[in-house]
């Protein structure tokens, strides 16, 4: 059994009205040193697989048609045993 | 005269808003198709209905376009059968790859719900065949990802194969930036695909059948369609 982390994110190139609220908040805070906000998903996914290339590819595949929506998302993927 | 297949999802809320409009309103044959049903014969004009499918889990539309059904509605688009899909039902058609684009927060991060101004951008459609262009209509809208997102080619070529069938417009008919609410790019507001038979647009023209409620500057855009199904 694998442990796919996968990190879905929005493409740098748009706009996060979320992050962009969450950094409003943050300066109101006081945390003046942060300058961006970006926010996205965290997916952990169980996948029965023979090996860690296997659980890869299954996870990629997850990613490419629904975890992530390529028109405007990016997605990292990251196995663990 | 044409038969209507309303979709039902689970989370689906303006699918009776549809079949009311159609049937009672206009007087069309009209059928629910739950989302499980993978039998589409009989059916001449899909609508996509608005509401919350699945939740919204993930994002918008994007369990609804792995429903059973789906499959079958790509394929009778795919073989030129017209599919309008409003508000939640735009994003399912987005994320089943039927039109181009994604659906983003609307970008003050609140779900709008009130009656908007959209313009009629061609009548170069069996949606708006019966439109003039230019023309303006009050619509109710009722969505928080309704923010139209698509690269500057995919822009680029639906301007260049006129596939823009709405703008959020003012009364008057101007794109004025307070206009453009949820921050659509380019005021999208309501798109086709490349076949001319698929219909993506976040305004709700059911919602807008009868001057009781409030408007009834739905009623055209369906009379429209009609008058398409009619003659073809």
């Amino acid at each position: 059994m694998y442990k796919a982390k996968v990190n879905v994110t929005l493409r740098p190139s748009i706009l996060d009205p979320k992050g962009k609220a969450a950094h409003h908040a943050l300066e109101n805070l006081g945390l003046n040193q942060v300058e961006k906000v970006r926010i996205g998903k965290f997916i952990e996914l169980d996948v029965n697989a023979d090996s860690e290339d296997a659980a890869k590819a299954v996870v990629e595949q997850a990613c490419a048609k629904l975890l992530a929506n390529e028109v405007m998302e990016d997605f990292t993927i990251e196995i663990e045993s | 005269m044409a038969t209507f297949g309303v979709i039902v999802f689970p989370g689906s809320n303006c699918d009776h808003d549809a079949y009311h409009a159609m049937k009672h309103v206009l007087g069309c044959e009209t059928k629910f198709l739950w989302h499980k049903d993978t039998d589409l014969s009989g059916i001449d004009f899909l609508i996509v209905p608005g509401g919350f499918s699945y939740g919204d889990y993930l994002r918008s539309g994007a369990i609804a376009r792995f429903s059973p059904i789906m499959q079958e509605v790509v394929k009778f688009a795919e073989k030129g059968g017209p599919v309008m899909g409003i508000c939640n039902g735009f994003q399912i058609l987005l994320e089943a790859g039927l039109i181009p684009g994604a659906m983003m927060h609307n970008h003050q991060l609140r779900f709008v719900c009130k009656n908007v101004f959209i313009r009629c951008e061609t009548t170069d459609s069996l949606f708006t065949g019966s439109l003039e262009k230019g023309q303006v209509f009050d619509i109710p809208v009722s969505h928080g990802e309704g923010n139209y997102f698509i690269d500057q080619d995919g822009l680029k070529s639906l301007q260049d194969n006129d596939q823009v069938l709405f703008r959020y417009s003012d009364a008057k008919g101007e794109l004025t930036e307070s206009a453009n609410f949820n921050g659509s790019i380019d005021h999208i507001a309501g798109i086709t695909n490349t076949g001319r038979n698929v219909l993506g647009m976040m305004p709700h023209p059911e919602r807008a059948m009868e001057k009781i409620l409030g408007s009834e500057d739905g009623k055209p855009i369906f009379e429209s369609i009609l008058n398409s199904l009619s003659v073809a």
